[in-house]
């Protein structure tokens, strides 16, 4: 959902927020409000600060040296009935983490995993991606970066566990062990740790702490069932759009048929006629747009209030985009001379005993979370609060403050579960909630004291622009008999996604974005040049699920195919040659994939065939090998095998979750309809009825393995989705001795 | 988690309260031709009926009106003159047997990622179960044929068609 980043690199981008007058987040949350905040039903377990000033001036260095996401008070809490809640740093949104982080935790506290449950956080400064120090769901990060952190914290809380019943039993704590959520002594006494909490709460937090062996491990690496499932499968899931607070109202916005358009002329009597508004309020939008925006009782008055709305917009000073001419100027582009990423001698080209060109169209892509875009927020003189989905819950709630003209410690943002998201939910202009302010703004100067939840519709969702850009690439490929490649001449053609973020000044370099190039050559030593266009378009575009591997594993992955093709060899054969022996992570992905899959072995039915590719994005390596046929002229894809190397997989059971679903998600951009396009400005699609998702209809079957390892993990919400779409297309055109060249597939 | 700054007592959202309306006849006051699924939402306060697209193309809003799977976000109140809904709420709270082995089975496997359209997807496979005769177990296509309505972003389908199949077996 997020460029691979060097984290190293981004606190450069942080203190560039800053200097625009945005801080990233709030300040720290002092940590007494949490204990006020859990109440009586349960301890916050660790040494808050300002507390432990009166209780010992050791314990408050040893506090105070530890930074906010080290702190276990902001991350863990038991229940005298021993009941362990854990706070997570990230969105929930399908991917898992929600269940993975309190495993990761529960393995060093020694918790009982049945008494184990989970939270999600805020933006207070605790909950920052430890590395980036910034509020970040994205990146397949999230087990990557907080492995290490959730560790620690779990050894923390159990070090002063077994501190206090040390304390209570007098005597020396080495004699003492835990277990299943209890300490127990060498005498056969036994304390749980809903008993010692109180106590343990007391203590210096420890500084330095032993982490276990991961031969030890009892809860990571144990195929686990989410935390969330019993909810999930009953409707008692609370997601932002159920949340709901009293006197709460509902607002939906009239936006433009056209990015940055304006509002010529209004005519709101009809729709301040309809029962249940509450007030029509022109509000500033996205991209120096204007709306309107009318807030009722609930969603189907504001809905109803919105139909009635005449509205006149004025469209004169904005591009108005067309696709058609768009790929027309992109084709164009693609032969001029432009920045390069790789440069290799390109004279071999000529020369070469074989060629190949090729040109890709890939179209712009909607993520279409199942649950549409909202944000309810709450006013007052001098703070807000606010209830959202966000991917990035710091810089969603400093935009919000900046729209409120309040500071950033003002805003509390309360991550809510969210219905997917794959990227929308961090927004790089903060859209989303800098509108909902804007209509809570625009409403409290109307006389409305409510707290108000604006709502997107479906169409609102799709036609509200942030997608996956529309990109060409051009190929020209020399080679030799035996597929080695002489010279490789490629150019891509997309708006770049990260000009204009936070993340411009680094991963942004001499006019080429890393979000369009990831994952081209790379890890094949190909003599490449990879000469790179960025258009201007009026049209929002940003992270979806994989980026730029979107679209550069399918270029990379069928073309590599056709080469095998073209010389005969074997694709499996071919790809391992080229791998050689660096690369054993892809080695293995792929073998095992072949091995689980009968490939070379088991003869297919009659017109199926083989396709196969390997990827690595996000750090994982994920191979398809997978079988797939033509059936009135329309491609089927049967059966997936996938080989995954992710490191320690963390819980394998979310794991073939995640390969499954970004596999699907990859196969949708397959689809015939699945692709967003513009005609004189306008976004064509606005529903799920002309933009195709894949349905339970399109889905193969899955068998999903993953390679052994013990190394830290690596993230897995995004690495399923690249090589599902070219192993597809390497199949099919085996089949039709064509290859595809475009997403949607078109077999015209 | 409630709020952070002490505003004046702003309880718990009401989401989680729905089991006080099941079962039970209500009289709302609203436009005829208002959709159910904002009734239950909006005015009922029954969050566990999700909005996913308002044109009844995905199913996320999916209920039962006696028995059958109907979409609730584009089924006027003025439509239903007389009927009993019942809701993923009611489905799931044990008492109906085809809903709880659906229900158990999608804990079983795991299924939902993202969980928004999974109550849409519960309700549609239970109205395949409870119309099948009894100890018929549905096929393959049978099964993605009742589910084929539902969208699920996330890609959960391999365990969708795993949890129906299983949840069909356990009703023998």
């Amino acid at each position: 959902m997020f460029p691979n980043i060097d984290h190293k690199e981004l606190p450069r981008a942080l203190q560039h927020i800053m200097e625009r007058g945005r801080s990233t987040t709030a300040q720290a949350m002092p940590r007494r409000s949490f204990l006020k905040l859990t109440g009586a039903l349960s301890l916050a377990v660790g040494i808050f600060p300002d507390l432990a000033v009166a209780q010992s001036t050791d314990a408050d260095e040893a506090a105070a040296s530890l930074k906010p996401t080290e702190q276990p008070s902001a991350f863990v809490q038991i229940a005298p009935n021993g009941e362990v809640t854990v706070t997570i740093n990230r969105l929930e949104f399908g991917q898992g983490v929600q269940t993975a982080l309190p495993m990761i935790l529960a393995e060093e506290l020694d918790a009982e995993w049945n008494l184990v449950r989970s939270q999600l956080g805020t933006n207070d400064m605790a909950y920052v991606d430890p590395l980036f120090g910034m509020h970040l769901t994205g990146g397949s990060n999230t087990i990557k970066n907080s492995f290490t952190q959730y560790r620690e914290l779990g050894a923390r809380v159990r070090a002063m566990l077994l501190a206090a019943a040390a304390t209570r039993w007098n005597v020396d704590v080495s004699t003492l062990r835990t277990e299943a959520g209890a300490v127990l002594a060498s005498d056969g006494r036994k304390l749980g740790y809903g008993e010692l909490a109180e106590a343990a709460m007391a203590l210096p937090v420890p500084q330095k702490i032993a982490l276990k062996d991961p031969k030890d491990f009892r809860i990571i690496g144990q195929p686990t069932r989410r935390l969330d499932a019993q909810a999930k499968s009953s409707g008692q899931q609370s997601f932002g759009i159920d949340f709901k607070l009293p006197g709460q109202l509902t607002a939906v916005v009239a936006r433009p048929p056209v990015f940055g358009a304006k509002i010529a002329s209004l005519d709101d009597s009809a729709a301040r006629a309809v029962k249940g508004v509450k007030a029509v309020l022109r509000v500033p939008l996205d991209r120096g747009a204007e709306g309107v925006a009318v807030v009722a009782d609930g969603y189907w008055q504001a809905s109803q209030g919105r139909d009635a709305l005449k509205v006149e917009w004025d469209t004169s000073a904005v591009e108005k985009v067309d696709s058609e001419q768009q790929l027309a100027q992109y084709r164009e582009m693609a032969s001029r001379p432009g920045p390069r990423q790789f440069d290799s001698d390109m004279v071999p080209l000529e020369t070469a005993p074989l060629k190949l060109e090729a040109e890709f169209v890939f179209p712009y892509l909607a993520h279409a979370a199942m649950e549409p875009l909202n944000c309810t927020v709450r006013l007052a003189d001098d703070r807000a609060e606010i209830w959202m989905g966000s991917q990035s819950a710091g810089p969603d709630a400093a935009a919000a403050a900046a729209a409120l003209g309040l500071k950033p410690e003002q805003v509390v943002l309360n991550v809510q579960m969210s219905g997917g998201g794959f990227g929308r939910r961090f927004s790089s202009t903060y859209d989303t909630v800098v509108e909902a302010c804007e209509v809570a703004k625009a409403a409290k100067a109307a006389g409305l004291n409510a707290p108000i939840r604006t709502l997107w519709s479906r169409e609102d969702d799709m036609r509200g622009g942030y997608y996956r850009p529309m990109h060409l690439h051009r190929a020209r490929i020399g080679f030799d008999g035996q597929g080695n490649v002489l010279a490789w001449d490629h150019s891509i053609v997309g708006q770049s996604i990260l000009t204009g973020t936070v993340f411009e000044q680094f991963m942004v370099k001499n006019g080429i974005d890393a979000a369009t190039t990831e994952g081209m050559r790379n890890p094949y030593p190909l003599p490449m040049r990879l000469t790179v266009h960025h258009p201007k378009a009026n049209v929002p575009v940003l992270w979806w699920r994989s980026v730029g591997s979107t679209h550069t594993a399918f270029v990379m992955e069928t073309l590599l195919d056709d080469i095998a093709r073209a010389t005969g060899q074997d694709p499996v054969a071919y790809r391992m040659r080229l791998f050689g022996d660096q690369h054993i992570r892809h080695r293995d992905a792929l073998q095992l994939a072949v091995d689980k899959s009968g490939y070379g072995k088991t003869q297919l039915s009659e017109g199926r065939a083989w396709g196969v590719a390997v990827h690595e994005s996000f750090s994982s390596v994920v191979a398809y090998v997978v079988e797939a046929s033509v059936a009135d002229g329309q491609p089927k894809l049967h059966r997936v095998t996938a080989g995954v190397h992710c490191n320690l997989a963390v819980n394998p059971l979310t794991v073939e979750a995640q390969v499954q679903g970004a596999a699907i998600m990859g196969l949708s951009m397959c689809l015939a309809g699945s692709a967003i396009t513009l005609k004189d400005g306008v976004v064509e699609q606005s529903n799920f009825s002309d933009y195709t998702v894949a349905r339970i209809t399109d889905v193969p079957k899955f068998d999903i393995h993953i390679v052994l390892s013990a190394e830290p993990p690596t993230g897995m919400g995004e690495p399923g989705l690249p090589p599902l779409a070219p192993a597809f297309a390497n199949a099919i055109a085996r089949l039709t001795g064509k290859p595809l060249r475009q997403l949607p597939f078109n077999l015209a | 988690m409630g709020s952070l700054f002490g505003w004046s007592n702003p309880g718990e959202p009401t989401g989680h309260d729905f089991t006080e309306y099941q079962g039970r006849e209500h009289e709302v006051d609203v436009d005829p031709e208002t959709p159910i699924l904002w009734v239950l939402r909006d005015t009922l306060g029954m969050s566990g009926t999700k909005f996913g697209c308002g044109a009844a193309l995905c199913g996320a809003c999916t209920v039962h009106l006696d028995g059958e799977a109907i979409r609730l976000c584009s089924t006027p109140i003025s439509a239903v003159e007389s009927g009993k809904i019942s809701t993923i709420e009611k489905t799931t709270d044990g008492t109906d047997r085809v809903g709880a082995a659906v229900h158990a089975a999608w804990v079983r496997h795991d299924v939902a990622q993202c969980g928004h359209c999974q109550s849409g997807q519960i309700m549609s496979a239970t109205a395949l179960l409870a119309s099948l005769s009894p100890g018929a177990q549905p096929t393959a296509e049978e099964i993605d044929s009742a589910m084929a309505g539902n969208i699920c972003r996330c890609g959960t389908y391999a365990r969708i068609r795993a949890a129906i199949a299983d949840a069909a077996s356990t009703l023998v």
